[in-house]
């Protein structure tokens, strides 16, 4: 038993290892500017977690072999060792406050540095089950919405208010998004019904939509492509049908795709 | 000496002795059949999720007969698998993580092993047992309401929870009852954990000085301190929630708020209140799940390795610190919430800090082994096991508990595989490890150690088989809840995984019946047990097994040693009981 347990311990660590080294299973391909930071955060963190883990399965799996009573003999006898303690509590905190300074770095230098003034900004209003996407067209400016006049059966998802001119020229799909490729992009994050979250894996970005907030958040694609927009939060029976195009491309077929979008 | 107490007359009359039951031994047992018909249904709601996760399209004819709503046009509907996802996790959670280790085996084996005769207040004790059944029963109302059991998850997010049945299937009816239900939950664990916490202080036996008590009982205390300061704020969010369905108040929706084109009639509230009510309780909640798996983890291990338990004062210390830092961590279970930035970086820090005391309590069960003649037991072998899931379960905290990496891993399966590890299914390792120790003293029978032996072989494996993988999912980007993973291109790799998972968690299941048949046919033919069949030293093995009605008889314990005085030198047994006279020595 001893030895089998023991075998088993080692046998788990090394092919979870295994898998993650060979990388078998594995982050989408990063496809945004501030991702490179938080996937390099991850990865320390991921190694620092499995080496510990490596070595505390291991360790658990030796002792259990090494110790395994046979009937004689007695246990050692002692009770505590202050220095090895001390040793390894101050290790540990060691290691898990820089792990702590480090990753509220990063953190702060995405979350807080503000998008800078040329951004394009996009807004996305999530709904039971799917993403409404508004650029403010040549103005600039988002016409009014009022939540009164939200009628989807007219394909007024968002109840813009025909009253303000600003709304003219806003350009609006549904559940496809496009930004050029390699600007800074602001989503103006809401939602009409209930909590949603605006998840793009490639870009690590993941921002929940909070009824009754407007939330910004912020991404600058590296790479044009397609790519999906998840809900990562529950929100009823269809959230796993949540699902969101990313279109990203160069600044020409950008302008081309909204005077597109425009003319419908 | 010992002191002489009163005799209590053991209750006449098969309703008081079995059923209303003032005393602590039966209650405990009658919250262990609660836990085990619970984890039965809960399990059995995890068959459905996985059926729905690897064969989403299959048409299942004879479960049609059974569900027609749920399976209506052939294939489970997604909101089937919603309601049996959300119905698993509460059940488990509440009627089973929080019920065996804390109210079943804490109302047994807390006061016999501080000396005690009973808990402090014996008819609160009783009327805790019978509102949490209240709970269950209103529980299971809401599996089977009309309209769908609530698909809102475990953490009932509102306003999702609090607008009704507009939002989709089963948040009407079922919804309510749920609230309800868990509500009542609140009331019997408060309950529980006054009686606990009176009981730990005032009841103990002459010399069961608090650095002598079993590493048990201080996890019992200390989460029983937890679900003193916790239930109470779910109380009052689930209050709250209950008035936003049916009152008509508004404190978790805000206005303007369009559902399915109806305005919904209400202003002012705000969706992050709920989040911060359900976290400030779901987050000791963790802990109030775990802490008795550590006590019982440590008391084994020290008992089947013959060896003192390592750093006794550094193991109360660590669970003490682990209880008053799980109180400001649960912000990091909103870091993607909208909350401020600012708060996720001191969650951020706090959240790793309680990974420190966590690290203590694994070195030093290392430590215990180390040196010692370890007696693999089934109670040892479920000990060990729950030393490694913790580890497995713990460690990938590193990552979570950083809302920069939580920006990718936040709502994704490895958040999945990480709590079910640690809370659930290390949690489940505690309470197997606790079930096969104290059965013989609870019964007066051994189990049998063969099928013990099988059953921990297959469940160890079963669970890495389940939940390793679903780091792998979560790595990969999927998100946790949905119903399928088809409708994304780059979840359509992981299918396979899904399939695995599915395979490994229905033999894992299957393992588990192997456990219930050896349960029950070693309460009638197990052999006798002794008063001490393993050796152990604490004050539950110094009674008859099964104990009487007064557990101690006409004698009080008096006690003399720590709980866990192992193969101390020149002694001629390997072990010294905590009651036995000190000797002196030279």
């Amino acid at each position: 038993m001893a030895f089998s347990l023991g075998v088993f311990f080692w046998l788990m660590a090394i092919i979870t290892v295994a898998i993650f080294l060979g990388r078998v299973w594995w982050m989408p391909e990063l496809a945004s500017v501030h991702g490179a930071a938080i996937d390099q955060q991850l990865i320390l963190t991921l190694a620092i977690a499995g080496i510990a883990f490596f070595l505390a399965q291991l360790g658990l799996g030796y002792l259990i072999w090494r110790y395994r009573g046979r009937g004689e003999g007695r246990a050692d006898y002692w009770h505590e060792n202050p220095k090895m303690e001390v040793g390894w509590t101050v290790a540990t905190a060691v290691v898990f406050l820089g792990l702590a300074i480090q990753g509220n770095r990063i953190w702060t230098q995405y979350v807080l540095a503000a998008p800078p003034a040329d951004a394009l900004t996009v807004e996305v209003t999530g709904q039971q089950f799917a993403w409404n996407v508004r650029y403010a067209g040549p103005d600039g400016r988002f016409g009014r919405t009022d939540p009164r006049l939200i009628r989807d059966a007219d394909a007024n998802f968002l109840g813009l208010d025909p009253k303000d001119p600003a709304g003219n020229d806003d350009i609006m799909t549904q559940n496809i998004m496009a930004v050029p490729v390699n600007r800074p992009v602001r989503v103006l994050l809401k939602t009409k019904d209930v909590t949603h979250s605006f998840f793009v894996p490639q870009f690590r970005v993941k921002q929940d939509a909070v009824p009754g907030l407007a939330i910004t958040t912020h991404f600058t694609a590296t790479k044009t492509g397609e790519y999906e927009i998840a809900c990562a939060e529950l929100c009823g029976m269809q959230h796993y049908k949540m699902r969101g195009r990313l279109l990203v491309m160069t600044d020409a077929e950008y302008q081309a795709w909204l005077k597109q979008r425009a003319s419908l | 000496m010992a002191a002489h107490a009163t005799v209590i007359e053991a209750p006449k009359g098969f309703v008081r002795k079995y059923i209303f039951s003032t005393d602590h031994k039966v209650i405990g047992i009658q919250y262990l059949f609660l836990a085990m018909f619970s984890v039965l249904v809960g399990m059995t709601l995890s068959v459905f999720m996985r059926l729905r996760l690897a064969w989403p399209a299959e048409k299942w004819p004879a479960l049609q007969q059974l569900f027609p709503e749920g399976f209506a046009g052939g294939p489970m509907t997604p909101e089937f698998y919603l309601s049996m996802m959300t119905m698993h996790g509460t059940i488990m959670v509440f009627f089973v993580l929080t019920t065996a280790p804390l109210s079943a085996f804490g109302n047994y084996f807390l006061p016999i092993q501080i000396g005690a005769r009973d808990m402090a207040f014996p008819v609160l004790n009783m009327l805790s047992f019978w509102v949490t059944l209240a709970a269950l029963l209103v529980m299971m109302a809401a599996l089977f309401a009309t309209g769908g059991a609530p698909i809102a998850g475990w953490t009932a997010y509102a306003p999702l929870s609090a607008i009704g049945e507009v939002a989709g299937p089963g948040l009407g009816l079922g919804q309510t009852l749920w609230v309800i239900s868990i509500a009542i939950f609140c009331v019997a664990s408060l309950l529980t954990s006054l009686n606990f916490l009176a009981t730990t202080i005032n009841l103990r036996a002459r010399g069961m000085s608090l650095m002598r008590m079993p590493l048990t009982v201080w996890a019992w205390f200390t989460t029983a301190i937890l679900a003193l300061l916790a239930f109470p704020v779910l109380l009052a969010g689930g209050i709250l929630l209950l008035l936003d369905r049916v009152g008509g108040t508004s404190f978790f929706i805000p206005g303007g708020l369009v559902v399915s084109d109806q305005l919904i009639p209400h202003q002012g509230g705000s969706p992050l209140l709920w989040q911060h009510l359900f976290w400030f309780f779901g987050h000791p909640e963790v802990y109030i799940a775990i802490l008795p798996g550590m006590g019982i983890t440590s008391h084994i291990l020290s008992t089947f390795a013959r060896k003192p338990v390592f750093a006794y004062k550094a193991m109360v210390g660590a669970i003490f610190a682990i209880g008053f830092i799980s109180y400001v961590v649960w912000g990091h279970h909103m870091f993607m919430s909208g909350m401020s930035p600012f708060s996720s970086m001191a969650f951020s820090i706090t959240t790793l800090a309680v990974g420190v005391p966590s690290a203590i309590k694994t070195f030093n069960w290392l430590a215990t082994l180390w040196g010692g003649k370890i007696r693999f037991t089934t109670p040892m072998l479920f000990a060990l096991g729950f030393v490694s899931l913790f580890v497995t379960g713990g460690i990938t905290g590193l990552l979570l508990a950083q809302p920069a990496i939580d920006i990718f891993l936040h709502d994704t399966y490895f958040v999945v595989a990480h709590f079910h590890l640690i809370m659930g299914v290390a949690a489940i390792f505690g309470i197997f490890a606790g079930i096969y120790y104290w059965f013989p003293k609870m019964f007066g029978r051994m189990m049998r150690e063969g099928p013990g032996k099988v059953h921990f072989w297959l469940t160890l494996v079963g669970v890495y088989a389940i939940f390793m993988p679903m780091h792998f999912l979560g790595i990969a980007g999927a998100p946790r809840r949905y119903a399928e993973l088809t409708e994304f291109q780059y979840l359509k790799p992981l299918e396979s995984l899904q399939l695995f998972i599915t395979v490994a968690a229905f033999l894992t299941i299957a393992g588990q019946f192997i456990f219930l048949f050896n349960f029950f046919v070693s309460l009638f033919r197990g052999k006798r047990a002794g008063v001490n069949p393993w050796e152990s030293t604490s004050l539950e093995w110094i009674i008859p097994s099964p104990p009487p009605h007064d557990n101690f008889g006409e004698t009080e314990p008096v006690v003399h040693h720590g709980p866990y005085e192992y193969s101390p030198p020149g002694e001629p047994k390997d072990y010294i009981m905590q009651t036995e006279p000190a000797r002196q020595t030279a």
